[in-house]
């Protein structure tokens, strides 16, 4: 006999509510994140939320019916706390964007995975009736976002990892767009066929998880590893939002509005991404662009010559300084920079020197990339400015150093009309009164576009791995 | 009310509010906005707990385990993650009166 109070805490009514109070939390927590004193505090709120969610799921009347289904979910947290914590406490700071992809791929996983129990037991009784009938359409809806979510995911891991090339790898022409079209037309007509009351789970198999997973693949292998920030963000709305598809086929308040809020976030991300490279969403996602290989070879074509210097030259031109601006790029990640930079602005600001950061919105590999790495390497983040923040200051700026970061200083995207990337937001580091490029070689940005600044009279250029690069400008100005 | 019509106006409404609250966050807090939507988005893990009691056959209960699974390391993970990285984020300093409970820096010397 369960205790009357235990009857209570079952009822229908009793655990709406705890779902209430969770979204409620969630929503608060998510809010914390406008500023980086609350955001602890609120991403804190947010986990308790969802811890809400889940016990007072757990606490439904049959939940523990049969000891299976109570070592079926154990063993499911289990798994899933084994792969997450380590995950969590070990991943540093410059792999977070492939962090990122692999989790937005599990969710939409999920999904598909709860998509496809949902849709065996839709017909479980004969025929679709009205409530299957909807459950259907929603789950398939998240069946479809979902693999597209999980494996579109998958392929974007593989080329922030460099398991898969960065290049765009694509059909020629627009085959490639007419082939994603099929794809779609054919996962959404498999859609139609069963809603329509066909039942075949090879269909659902096929036509609804297999076509989406090729979808999935084909949308993001044409896009090239500088537009990532862009793909992880809509590939976490579209996790978000067949995740709220899902709370609406089980008519789950807290999975809507947990699933809306994550499928919000991404939009808002894919905007500004996609306007920060002055490029629509859908160019992005017909992909090709960049990797056009033969840039390097057109560049020394045209006879210009570029200024090299010395780590001791450079050390000389920043301590004479009276503000010295850092402009970092994805470069500064790969090369683990973000320390050796850190130690450099302390040296610098020991000789009196003032240092900020000019930080691109598209730099590195995702949204607020560079943020967390310098964060990382304890930069206060009062030091990073926004681009819009420090575009006027260029001018009364004496030097700008800039690490490992290409297109988004291309000072054609403001004055080449024919350029591809005319147009696009830039950090303007040519009006600088002196410019000191890290680089590694003379090849081009992921775009594959040649560089202006490169051959500025003002520029110059410091050739090497730019974490040893800077680590000797550090050593030479401490020298001094 | 049809509870179809209730549920969507709870998405349409969830969607306004998810525009409102994530409109506000700086860009510098972009990244751990990221994983922490990655762990809000886990869950989907409550609609494997729903749907456990209730499978047939191993096939069945071997798509929820996964399910389950892949929920259960984006919350895990995605808040613990974030966590994580909010930790690092840190505001300049006072020179003038420093923070008591600041750890000493091992680096402030060199």
């Amino acid at each position: 006999m369960p205790l009357a109070g235990t009857v209570f805490l079952q009822t229908t009514n009793f655990i709406d509510a705890c779902y209430i109070v969770a979204f409620g939390l969630m929503i608060y927590g998510m809010s914390g994140l406008t500023g980086p004193r609350t955001a602890v505090r609120g991403n804190q709120t947010a986990a308790v939320g969802m811890a809400v969610a889940v016990i007072a799921t757990l606490l439904r009347k049959g939940e523990f019916h049969g000891s299976a289904t109570v070592w079926l979910i154990l063993a499911g947290v289990v798994i899933g706390t084994a792969i997450g914590v380590p995950a969590a406490r070990n991943v540093r700071m410059t792999a977070m964007p492939q962090m990122v992809a692999l989790f937005n791929g599990v969710g939409g996983g999920a999904v598909a995975l709860i998509a496809w129990v949902e849709y065996r037991h839709a017909f479980a009784h004969g025929g679709l009736n009205q409530w299957a009938l909807r459950v259907m359409i929603f789950e398939l809806f998240g069946a479809i976002v979902g693999s597209i979510s999980f494996w579109g995911s998958g392929i974007a891991f593989g080329k922030l990892q460099e398991i898969i090339p960065g290049r765009p790898i694509k059909l020629p022409g627009r085959a490639q767009s007419l082939l994603n079209l099929a794809l779609l037309v054919i996962a959404l007509g498999s859609a139609v066929v069963l809603c329509a009351g066909t039942h075949s789970q090879l269909l659902f198999i096929v036509g609804i998880l297999v076509v989406s997973a090729l979808l999935g693949n084909m949308l993001v292998l044409p896009i090239g590893g500088a537009d990532m920030p862009v793909v992880i963000s809509l590939l976490n709305a579209f996790t978000g939002l067949s995740a709220a598809a899902t709370g609406v086929a089980l008519s789950n308040p807290v999975m809507i509005v947990a699933g809306m809020i994550v499928g919000a976030s991404g939009t808002i991300l894919t905007d500004q991404m996609a306007k920060a490279m002055n490029r629509s969403v859908p160019a992005i996602i017909a992909g090709g662009f960049g990797g056009a290989v033969a840039a390097p070879a057109a560049a020394s074509a045209t006879g210009q010559t570029v200024r090299a210097t010395s780590a001791a030259d450079v050390a000389i031109q920043l301590s004479y300084a009276r503000q010295v601006v850092v402009a970092p790029g994805y470069g500064m990640a790969v090369a683990q920079a973000q320390h050796a930079v850190r130690e450099l602005e302390r040296a610098l600001e020991a000789k009196g020197v003032e240092v900020k950061y000019a930080i691109h919105p598209v730099a590195g590999r995702m949204p607020g990339h560079m943020n967390v790495l310098l964060a990382e390497a304890d930069v206060p983040y009062d030091l990073l400015r926004e681009m819009d923040d420090i575009n006027p200051e260029f001018s009364r700026t004496d030097v700008t150093l800039v690490i490992g970061a290409n297109d988004v200083t291309n000072p054609a995207a403001k004055n080449e009309p024919g350029s591809p990337i005319y147009g696009m937001p830039i950090l303007e580091v040519d009006r600088s009164a002196a410019v000191i490029v890290l680089k590694r070689s003379m090849a081009s940005g992921f775009a594959g576009i040649d560089n202006p600044l490169f051959y500025d009279p003002k520029t110059s250029l410091l050739f090497g791995d730019a974490k040893a690069s800077v680590s000797e400008i550090t050593a030479e100005v401490q020298a001094l | 009310m049809d509870s179809l019509v209730i549920d969507i106006a709870v998405l349409v409404l969830a969607g306004f509010v998810g525009f409102a609250v994530i409109s506000k966050v700086p860009n510098t807090l972009h990244t751990p906005l990221m994983s922490g939507t990655n762990a809000i988005h886990g869950i989907v893990v409550l609609g494997g707990l729903l749907l456990m009691s209730e499978a047939h056959g191993v096939l069945e209960q071997i798509l929820l385990v996964i399910a389950v699974a892949f929920g259960t390391i984006n919350v895990v993970g995605g808040f613990l993650v974030t966590d994580r990285m909010l930790g690092m984020f840190k505001s300049k300093p006072e020179p003038a009166k420093p923070e008591p409970d600041e750890p000493p820096d091992p680096e402030a010397g060199a």
